[in-house]
């Protein structure tokens, strides 16, 4: 095999150091011969195995042979009729444990980056045409609710809105995207993509209705009261875990979920342009291994940390964040200590945090996960001198919703119990997928969740009376 | 104070309950307590302290600006059910929230002592609205220049050593009069419930920032309150952690110069949707 086809077509990013002190996006993105050399690479396998390894089933040959035929509206087209958001995905899915993981190109050499690709064409195609809003389908006159704006409320509306119903999206917070807009910063996914995919839902003529913390402004039951035949519940995995050491509640520790929504959501790397505060630490420490703990780790850094260390209780083999973005992080130059846990966070006696001590772990025998439980090695504690702590360890299922919808199913960790093919609930009428479902998990995923449940949903509204 | 056309909130506000408000797009978050609503109007008092950038901003809205962003109400509602005997403290800004708290509980057939108190005369108010629904009222100013002279908890001694039954004791106003309240009720072990306002983000409970230490665990301000007892709170923590942002929030209030005098007006805002 010639050499140029063993290898991924890199892709031209930011220079690490000057990323490090920005916002700007660090990946720049194929250009068209970069992006037809790689789709060039691919062995065209008649069994597909990466699209088995799609959660959405992307016919990923069709896409990337346009590619090669450099038919970029048709890619993208082929790759729209399975998932809506590929400008998105292309940036954010672990292509690694996906589609790319499966590659028969990867058995020897580097997989051909399926992930790269579809962000090219998503990119190719709105920088290039019009979106246009597809023709509108004779209206139901059925009424749908969706509950959060993320991904999965986003997709279902859009696909329940092409079948001819009328659907209403209630948002907690005062712009709509979930995750993609609080949580994922800018520099991995410009928030103008994200409102780019907001306002080609709303011209599928979705109602987004901001400002509306569903169980508090209204209730699901009052929903289903006010004429909303089928609810669908995407509310996500919004409550953050702390670890519960001593000194978690000391100034200057913050779970991921504050510090990425100050800075992303309310655009605090832009005080004080913007009135919302943020403390921009000298020394960060955050905890965790996931996406999450790196979007933490390289913000404080571009907030000017001089140094970010990323404490993580297991081995990078382990690490569940993309392996991109952990290249990313340690190419800015993000301290990462593995086998390293935090014991506690000591205080200045002001109430400020001092340092946080840690101890070194070992791994022992694999858990339920399958990974290996990392084990305390005894004696071991040091302590690290940091002004703020970013714990980042894990989020769960905020209990606001269920605790204030009565006959709506939960399990022991707070997650709602939805039919996997279906999303259907406990309650009649009433569905729910994504996060809030899985417990966090991917944007992708949390999509094709949506995907099966707007099929459900459109025969449950076609053949039920109300 | 400001009167907020908000039909959606105003339908379901109960006492104890608070929004979050952003003026413009630029601004933080802040969250307000509902002082009264009226469902049928569709309408909800606010009142607000100019303290900061944020609440000066608003300070200078004028009868029919718009609030950008307005989501609520936010927080457990107060748990109103017939005690007995209730005394019920709000002191500065408290006064307002505490006023719906008054209503509810007369109307639940408590017998209402009530004592409001501030610096000074001119920072009083609702004295006419807080004494409609008391069998008592007792105003105190740090000044004496209206009612008793000194602080709300001496007050609060004063009833409680006179009362021979006191049942619930609910406290509304800067942190350090809630603490006083509250020690002022361990000894005689009355319950005391004080409505706690740490600095808050989504209040929603999705982030933590409003985390608060009640009984040795940790609780989300926002959404397993605002109210907890009042003997069981770590009111020093709530202090440091209110501070949090003291230089930042001066950053805040250099940027923008607004040369204003603090005023009080009532007038209308509405927002969309
Ligand atoms: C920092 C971070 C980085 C991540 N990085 C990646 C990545 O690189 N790749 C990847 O695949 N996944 C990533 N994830 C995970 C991914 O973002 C989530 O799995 C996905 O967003 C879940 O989608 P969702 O629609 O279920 O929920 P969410 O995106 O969480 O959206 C839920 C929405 O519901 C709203 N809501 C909540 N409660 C209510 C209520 N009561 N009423 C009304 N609205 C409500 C919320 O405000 C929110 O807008 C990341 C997550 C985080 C936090
Ligand atoms: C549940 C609750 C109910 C409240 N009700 C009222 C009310 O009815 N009337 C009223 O005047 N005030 C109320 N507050 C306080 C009000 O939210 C703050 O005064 C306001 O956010 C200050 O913003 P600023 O920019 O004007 O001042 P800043 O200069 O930013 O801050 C001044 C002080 O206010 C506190 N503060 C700052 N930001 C926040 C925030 N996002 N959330 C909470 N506190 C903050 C801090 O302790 C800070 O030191 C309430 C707070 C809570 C939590
Ligand atoms: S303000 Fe974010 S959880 Fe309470």
């Amino acid at each position: 095999m010639e050499e140029w086809k063993k290898h991924k077509q890199p892709m031209r990013r930011q220079d690490p150091h000057v990323r490090a002190r920005n916002f700007d996006e660090v990946a720049l993105g194929y250009t068209e011969e970069e992006a037809v050399q790689e789709a060039e690479r691919c062995l065209a396998c008649k069994k597909s195995p990466c699209v088995e390894a799609c959660p959405v089933e992307i016919d990923i040959l069709g896409f990337i042979e346009l590619v090669q035929q450099r038919d970029f509206l048709g890619a993208a087209r082929k790759i729209k009729e399975k998932n809506a958001l590929p400008a998105i995905c292309g940036r954010v899915c672990p292509q690694e444990d996906q589609c790319e993981e499966l590659c028969v190109l990867g058995k020897k050499f580097e997989p051909v980056s399926i992930g790269r690709l579809e962000r090219f064409v998503a990119d190719w195609e709105a920088a290039n045409t019009e979106t246009l809003a597809p023709e509108r389908p004779a209206p139901t006159g059925k009424r749908v609710a969706v509950v959060g704006s993320g991904p999965a409320g986003l997709t279902v509306a859009a696909d329940l809105a092409n079948l001819g119903h009328s659907v209403t999206i209630f948002e907690a917070f005062h712009k709509a995207g979930g995750v993609l807009v609080y949580g994922i910063p800018e520099f991995r996914l410009p928030k103008a993509i994200v409102q780019r995919e907001v306002e080609f839902v709303k011209s599928l003529g979705v109602e987004l209705r901001l400002n509306y913390l569903v169980g508090r402004t209204i209730t699901v039951d009052e929903l289903l009261a006010q004429g909303y035949q089928a609810v669908f519940i995407a509310v996500g995995a919004g409550l953050p875990y702390f670890m519960n050491i001593p000194g978690e509640n000391y100034n200057g520790v913050y779970s991921a979920n504050e510090f990425l929504t100050r800075s992303n959501l309310m655009k605090a790397y832009r005080f004080p342009e913007y009135d919302t505060p943020i403390k921009r630490g000298k020394r960060v420490a955050v905890v965790g291994g996931g996406n999450v703990a790196m979007d933490s780790a390289r913000t404080a850094l571009r907030l000017g940390a001089e140094h970010v260390y990323n404490v993580y209780r297991r081995s990078r083999q382990e690490m569940p964040a993309r392996e991109e973005e952990i290249e990313n992080a340690i190419e800015e130059g993000i301290d990462i200590r593995f086998l390293t846990n935090p014991t506690r966070i000591l205080g200045d006696g002001k109430g400020w945090v001092l340092a946080i001590e840690c101890i070194k772990m070992r791994l022992g025998e694999p858990d339920q996960s399958g990974r290996r439980r990392p084990v305390p090695i005894e004696g071991s504690e040091h302590t690290i001198d940091v002004d703020v702590v970013i714990m980042a360890i894990g989020n769960g299922a905020n209990p606001l919703l269920p605790s204030t919808t009565p006959g709506l199913e939960t399990n022991k960790w707070g997650n709602i119990v939805a039919d996997e093919d279906t999303g259907k609930t406990s309650m009649e009428g009433v569905y729910a997928g994504g996060d809030i479902v899985t417990g966090a998990a991917t944007v992708i995923s949390a999509m094709g969740a949506a995907r099966r449940s707007a099929r459900a949903i459109h025969d449950y509204l076609m053949t039920s009376r109300k | 104070m400001f009167v907020v056309e908000t039909p959606r909130i105003a339908r379901k506000s109960k006492p104890g309950q608070f929004l979050v408000v952003r003026v413009d797009e630029r601004g933080e978050r802040i969250p307000l307590t509902i002082a009264d609503s009226d469902a049928e109007k569709g309408i909800i008092t606010l009142v607000i302290q100019e303290v900061g950038k944020s609440t000066i901003r608003m300070g200078v809205l004028r009868e029919g600006d718009t609030l950008l962003d307005l989501v609520g109400p936010l927080g457990k509602p107060s748990h109103i059910d017939y005690f007995g005997k209730v005394v019920l403290v709000g002191g500065g800004i408290g006064i307002a929230p505490i006023y719906p708290v008054v209503k509810a509980m007369k109307y639940a057939g408590n017998s209402v002592v009530s004592i409001i108190g501030a610096r000074t005369k001119e920072l009083l108010f609702w004295e006419d609205k807080v004494k409609e629904f008391s069998d008592e009222l007792l105003v105190t100013t740090d000044d004496g220049s209206c009612g008793h002279k000194g602080f709300v908890t001496d007050a609060v001694r004063e009833v409680v050593s006179r009362e021979p039954q006191v049942d619930l004791v609910v406290a509304i106003g800067p942190v350090i009069m809630m603490k006083a309240v509250a020690e002022v009720t361990r000894g005689p072990a009355i319950q005391t419930i004080v409505s706690l306002n740490p600095i808050m983000v989504d209040a929603t409970g999705m982030c933590g920032g409003c985390r608060v230490t009640v009984g040795d665990r940790t609780k989300f301000a926002c959404v397993d309150g605002p109210e907890f007892d009042g003997h069981l709170v770590d009111f020093d923590e709530l202090m440091r952690r209110r501070k949090m942002y003291v230089d930042e929030e001066k950053t805040a209030l250099q940027k923008c110069r607004l040369n204003h005098v603090a005023t009080q007006h009532t007038f209308r805002a509405e927002h969309k949707g």
